[in-house]
């Protein structure tokens, strides 16, 4: 469904993606893992036209992503951001049904109320905090919230940004498991970014290590911990001493 | 040989560095001259979001008012007091209600309410919208289909072309009663014969490039404060440099703005 090749980008100079080519099969979902800095949310931002990459190709569907209406193309994606990017001003029910409160999807005001209280209850919150502020929420509501609109408008794809960043491991789990569940439930396309190997092993079908810019391995999520890879061992056993440098 | 070398070396160091510079600064005016056309062009094609465009008529209009207010106030004191005591030294203390009534409507008005807004509105705008590129809020507008320089900047660079002018006649009216109630007070003026005066004087040309330049400025600070949000660098530090950045640009340029548009509308 999603197939980049041979993808580029540098910023000032300094290369980011070298060469990143990986395809994600429809209905699966896809975790990549990588270290900080090897490029993982640059290559999110470059599928989502975010980011410009300096050369390669992106396709959806066989479609190249960079040409087209780029409106249609995004009202196919929910993106799911590392700090859940809630719009401050907006209370919570507004966040979850922006999209159903404005453009090509626009619904009016009370049944976007009615899907936007439907989606919090999907993701474990209560009526109650429809009305609220974000800044109001604790960081696991906010994931929450954010998981919520990321699937509103019910894309066939959906993005993750570190999903679990900054949660405790009892969060994590249960953020986890929403996404494993929601991935199955809608049948979506997966594509979550992260280097928390829970989430990697409660979310993944797939699994793909980005390493100074290029997929240095691509499996099953079974056959990842039987990898002979030193890079990907190195990262899923979390040791110091290995291919991958750790400054210290 | 050395004293030769470093004689034709340090001014070639010093022009290469005004040349970096000059190409500098002009790619910034470059970039500056395409975000305010494409901020422009949001502006007169749908959608227009009228939520945002009625919270930024709040924030830059109605709740600029008190500031503004004092400030044409003081203004339009200080400067009566001052044409009648500088007018004493050659006989013209009469001339206070003129000289007020064109200083405030020409120049203090329209400059002060500017400056006014750029510290108050530029700021704002500059820090919410940086906030929200460092928090990726921006990106995610862009994820859920929706434009931001039609969400975010089209809306603030409406509102702030539509308010200020209204902004700066409301000052030039005050900062005149502020001159009025001073001249009146303590100056010895005759209220009737100083409100005469000030109307006589007054010409729709004053008006108009007072209503010019609050259009102006108004737009100056709304869209620096919009393009230094959307220009912000990381983190903290990338807020707070946005922002004194925007403040900095917004008051220069109207100033800037100030000179030339006086130039076209009095310079004959």
């Amino acid at each position: 469904m999603i197939t980049l090749t041979d993808l580029h980008k540098s910023f000032d100079g300094a290369p980011v993606l070298r060469g990143t080519s990986l395809h994600v099969p429809k209905g699966s979902s896809m975790v990549i893992i990588g270290g900080s800095g090897t490029g993982k949310s640059v290559l999110l931002k470059c599928i989502l036209g975010l980011v410009t990459p300096d050369s390669g190709r992106i396709s959806i569907d066989g479609q190249d992503a960079t040409r087209g209406e780029r409106d249609a193309l995004l009202s196919r994606f929910g993106m799911l951001f590392q700090g859940a990017a809630l719009f401050d001003s907006l209370p919570v029910w507004q966040n979850v049904a922006f999209r159903l409160l404005r453009g090509p999807l626009r619904r009016p005001r009370r049944e976007a109320r009615e899907i936007a209280i439907e989606k919090l209850r999907r993701v474990g919150l209560g009526p109650e905090v429809a009305d609220r502020l974000p800044a109001e929420l604790s960081g696991g509501m906010q994931k929450r919230v954010g998981l919520a609109r990321a699937i509103a408008a019910e894309p066939e794809i959906i993005f993750f940004d570190e999903p679990t960043t900054g949660l405790d491991p009892i969060m994590a789990g249960v953020i986890n498991e929403l996404i494993r569940e929601i991935v199955t439930e809608m049948g979506v396309t997966a594509l979550t970014i992260t280097h928390d190997m829970s989430s990697v092993r409660a979310i993944a079908d797939r699994v793909a290590m980005l390493h100074a810019g290029k997929i240095r391995w691509e499996g099953p999520v079974e056959e990842m911990d039987a990898t002979a890879d030193p890079y990907v061992q190195q990262f899923i056993h979390g040791h110091a001493a290995g291919p991958i440098e750790a400054l210290r | 040989m050395s004293l030769t070398r470093t004689l034709v070396a340090a001014p070639a160091a010093a022009l290469g560095t005004l040349g970096r510079a000059v190409i500098r600064a002009l790619g910034a005016a470059g970039r500056l001259t395409l975000f305010a056309l494409a901020a422009l062009s949001h502006i007169v094609r749908p959608p227009l979001y009228p939520r945002e465009f009625g919270m930024a008529l709040l924030h830059i209009g109605w709740l600029s008012l008190p500031v503004v207010g004092m400030t044409a106030i003081f203004t339009g004191g200080a400067l009566a007091l001052q044409i009648y005591s500088g007018g004493a030294r050659f006989n013209a203390e009469a001339v206070v209600p003129q000289i007020v009534a064109i200083g405030m409507v020409r120049e203090l008005g329209p400059v002060l309410v500017g400056l006014m807004i750029a510290a108050r509105v530029t700021s704002s705008i500059a820090a919410e919208i940086a906030t929200m590129k460092v928090t990726e809020q921006v990106d995610a507008l862009v994820t859920l289909s929706t434009d931001p320089m039609k969400y975010l900047v089209a809306p603030r660079l409406l509102a702030a072309l539509l308010t200020v002018p209204l902004l700066v006649a409301v000052g030039d009216v005050i900062g005149i009663a502020g001159g009025y109630a001073v001249a009146t007070s303590s100056l010895g003026f005759n209220p009737v014969g100083y409100l005469a005066n000030t109307l006589n004087f007054l010409e729709p040309l004053d008006m108009l490039s007072s209503l010019a330049k609050g259009c102006a400025f108004g737009g100056i600070a709304a869209l620096m404060g919009c393009y230094y949000g959307m220009h912000s660098g990381r983190g903290a530090q990338g807020v707070g440099r946005a922002t004194k950045s925007s403040v900095e640009a917004a008051a220069i340029l109207i100033l800037a703005a100030n000179f030339l548009l006086t130039g076209v509308f009095f310079s004959a």
